[in-house]
């Protein structure tokens, strides 16, 4: 892939173009004409190499991390890798079973709302992320779509909780639908969608009970919600998605995934990393056709636990966003 | 194969060629290749490099359309230029979905230094902006394409599409009235019929030119998505309409139905992995055409192998070298334009920083590969910030298909001679409007020191971008459209 940052002269690193990329997304659903679909695939394709870049610096870094730590540090996790599609999933969770320190609040934010809002149709609620990790600010704070999942002061989140309220946790992410309007037979359909809430779930004990403390139930279905750092609400998709469907400690967690997602004990991390790292899991998801299946491989294993290329291929619901104009 | 040698002279001495090819300039001497080997070549004399160019044709400043503003309303912006097959009209589409047509006059036998020059001729709204309420989509009115049908009698036909409709329009000249009618004034209204006591024949008079442009046939409803390329049969009866994914035919004269010839859509969307940029009819074959994609291959299809030409006949693509890969390798291979020569033996794509030309019997690379504006390269994460890098550069052919033309920034266009293998850059500007003024050749300094004249690659105003250039099909004389300005030059004629 990208051999280094040498080869761009410019200043900018993949999270800034994965920031610019989704800002163009979004810009593009306001524009005259509807969406673009050649400008929207070939913005993808940079999201999709900056992504690949990121993460491979995410694995080289934790590969070192471990070097560090033998004894398998808690916390170490791996980049989230988006979930297979729901079809596909039927293997157990394999969480990350190590147990999670009560300051879970390092988890990585997710700014899935966000991404969701600028990019169209695409799935689930937010979880809000631990303070600490929100304190940078993202790189660009202008756009709605963008906004780093924020639960508030430390304080504020009870230990363990992930996600602020509307983020629904306990409902399985395979429940998460989006609608879909299929530009040529005009059918309005609703999708089973794939599991973005993969990191969030995956090592977090307590989304396989009802997750105790939690803040709020998420919001009910098709609800707008706002969404802003630092406050606990979020925002959702405009086409009235279902949210997921569930209620926080009502359904049992049932991931999906076929691979242990590792959460990165992030604490010393740039806080806009761990934003950055939750985008480009959503959207991993939303590249099917352009990962291919070489790419998949190559990615490291980590602790014997790949992202498959099945996860990889599960193309998420921002092209059937572009679909739908 | 012809090789082009360019090599410093170390001292001139005089010799005589053995064989003289005065039409081409070309010498044949006993030279000395290197040290070690004597053999009979072919030297081609060339003048001075970097003054002139491009097959010795010196470029004139003829005229310039548009207005002199700045501040550039965003319904002027030029969308589509094209000459006719004759080239004594030129038309050009914009943004707020007006076409307008200009017409070369007739050579005068007092103004022989120079070509007619050309006047508007017509100007008529051709799209509007629809509203398509079922999927809450505003449709543009921008003209994307305007396509010339060959004259069959005294009017001129066009196709011009926006992003979803494509329109048949008539521009006829009426230049002489009937007058003397018996129950009607000349005004129009209508005679008492009692005060009528004699009877006339009315006849034509002769009246003020008038061009009127009607619409003939509206073709609607069968794009999904965004129409990119329209494209006329060499059988003069059909043509193609190419959007992202699909490819229809049309018959001229039917508007309610269409016949779609490709489909790329995948049954699931999510894997879709590239789009079509471009399509084009052979010149000759009626029944061969191509389309260019997102990801930088052209196929030719052939309309008599099947009724869905899904699979095509040549695939041409070039594999990328691995060594210039970057976050944005996909953007700048995707095609932008596609355009046969006249001949129909080649045919030149254009991506974000080269022009190929392609020979149609060979599909693993191109003939010829020439870069427009290689100093980009280091310079696509700020135009992908600022969405220059998806800019669409349109190219053309010389009636003679041995000179290409294209555009770049800062209002320069380039042209590269095919059997000199030379090429220049130009800039259209306000700056030279005075006629006949020989255009000074241009040059970008791509890093290092900067000589006199040339301009920085930092200086480089990516705001001014000539994406729409066309050349006479006969004549040398182009137009070359800036964001809202049409320059018209001309070789200079002694």
């Amino acid at each position: 892939m990208l051999r280094g940052r040498r080869r761009m002269e410019c200043t900018l690193d993949a999270q800034s173009l994965i920031s610019i990329s989704l800002r163009k997304i979004h810009s593009s659903r306001t524009q005259r004409g509807g969406i673009k679909l050649h400008k929207n695939l070939l913005v993808s394709y940079v999201l999709r190499n900056a992504r690949q870049l990121y993460l491979s610096e995410r694995y080289a870094e934790l590969y070192r991390r471990q070097q560090h730590y033998p004894d398998g540090a808690p916390l170490l996790a791996m980049p989230a890798c988006p979930p297979p599609p729901a079809a596909s999933a039927a293997a157990p969770p394999e969480l990350a079973a190590l147990p999670l320190p009560p300051d879970t609040q390092d988890r990585e934010a997710r700014s899935c709302s966000a991404v969701r809002g600028g990019a169209e149709l695409l799935e689930v609620p937010v979880c809000a992320a631990p303070p600490e990790l929100q304190r940078a600010p993202c790189r660009d704070s202008s756009p709605a779509f963008y906004r780093a999942s924020s639960a508030g002061p430390g304080p504020g989140s009870p230990p363990g909780l992930l996600y602020a309220a509307g983020c629904d946790f306990g409902a399985p992410h395979c429940s998460s639908r989006t609608t879909v309007l299929d530009l040529d037979t005009h059918v309005v359909t609703t999708v089973e969608n794939g599991y973005l809430h993969q990191d969030c779930c995956s090592q977090c004990p307590c989304c396989c009970q009802p997750a105790p403390g939690l803040a709020s139930p998420p919001p009910a279905p098709g609800t707008k919600r706002k969404y802003y750092p630092g406050q606990e609400e979020e925002e959702g998709v405009e086409e009235g998605e279902p949210g997921g469907g569930g209620v926080a400690g009502g359904p049992p967690f049932a991931p999906c995934t076929k691979r242990a997602r590792f959460e990165e004990y992030s604490a010393e991390h740039p806080q806009d990393s761990s934003n950055i790292s939750n985008l480009i899991s959503i959207f991993g998801s939303g590249f099917t056709g352009l990962v291919s299946r070489q790419q998949a491989d190559s990615e490291q294993p980590l602790n014997g636990q790949l992202c498959s290329k099945q996860a990889l291929a599960s193309l998420g619901a921002w092209t059937r966003a572009i679909v739908a104009f | 194969m012809q090789h082009v040698i360019r090599f410093q002279s170390s001292e001139l001495c005089p010799i005589y060629p053995e064989v003289e090819d005065s039409n081409t300039k070309r010498y044949q001497i006993f030279g000395w290749l290197s040290c070690w080997t004597k053999q009979n070549t072919w030297f081609q004399i060339l003048p001075n490099l970097g003054a002139g160019g491009g097959n010795d044709i010196q470029w004139c400043f003829s005229q310039v359309k548009g207005a002199v503003d700045d501040d550039v309303a965003e319904a002027d912006i030029i969308s589509t230029v094209e000459f006719n097959h004759s080239g004594e009209l030129l038309a050009t589409g914009d943004k707020g979905g007006r076409v307008v047509i200009f017409q070369q006059e007739q050579e005068n036998k007092t103004q022989s230094h120079s070509r007619g020059e050309y006047n508007v001729y017509s100007t008529f709204q051709s799209h509007e902006p629809e509203f398509d309420y079922l999927k809450s989509l505003e449709i543009e009115e921008k003209i994307n394409k305007i396509r010339w049908l060959p004259q069959k009698n005294a009017a001129q036909f066009l196709l011009s599409t926006n992003d979803k409709t494509i329109k048949l329009w008539k521009i006829s000249e009426r230049d002489k009235r009937p007058e003397g009618y018996n129950l009607k004034e000349e005004d129009g209204r209508y005679r008492d019929p009692t005060t009528v006591t004699t009877l006339r024949v009315p006849v034509f008079r002769p009246m003020d030119l008038m061009v009127e442009a009607s619409p003939r046939r509206i073709f609607a409803n069968a794009h999904t998505y965004h129409i990119n390329s329209i494209s006329i049969n060499s059988d003069y009866e059909t043509y193609l309409s190419a959007d992202d994914l699909r490819i229809n035919l049309w018959h001229l004269e039917i508007t309610d139905r269409s016949f779609n010839i490709v489909d790329i859509k995948p049954a699931n969307m999510e894997e879709l992995t590239e789009v079509i940029t471009a399509a084009e009819f052979h010149p000759n074959s009626c029944n061969t055409f191509v389309y260019s994609s997102s990801k930088g291959t052209i196929r030719l299809c052939d309309m008599r192998a099947s009724a869905l030409c899904d699979r095509h006949s040549k695939l041409f693509e070039e594999p990328e070298d691995p060594s210039n890969r970057s976050f944005f390798s996909e953007i700048i291979s995707s095609i932008s334009d596609v355009k046969f020569s006249h001949s129909g033996r080649y045919m030149m794509t254009r991506d974000y920083l080269s022009v190929k030309i392609w020979d149609l019997n060979m599909e693993n690379r191109p003939v010829e590969t020439y870069q427009v504006h290689e100093y980009l390269r280091s310079k696509l994460c700020s135009l992908y910030e600022n969405d220059c890098i998806f800019d669409k550069f349109e190219c053309c052919w010389n009636g003679s298909d041995s000179i290409v033309m294209t555009g770049s920034y800062n209002n320069f266009f380039r042209m590269f001679d095919r059997n000199t293998k030379r090429d220049i850059t130009l800039e259209a500007s306000r700056e030279n409007n005075k006629p006949r003024t020989v255009l000074k050749p241009r040059k970008v300094c791509a890093s290092g020191k900067r000589k006199k004249d040339e301009i920085s690659v930092d200086s480089l105003d990516f705001n001014k971008k000539i994406l729409h250039t066309a050349w006479h099909p006969k004549e040398n004389i182009i137009a070359v459209a800036t964001t809202n300005n049409l320059y018209i030059f001309q070789d200079k004629m002694n």
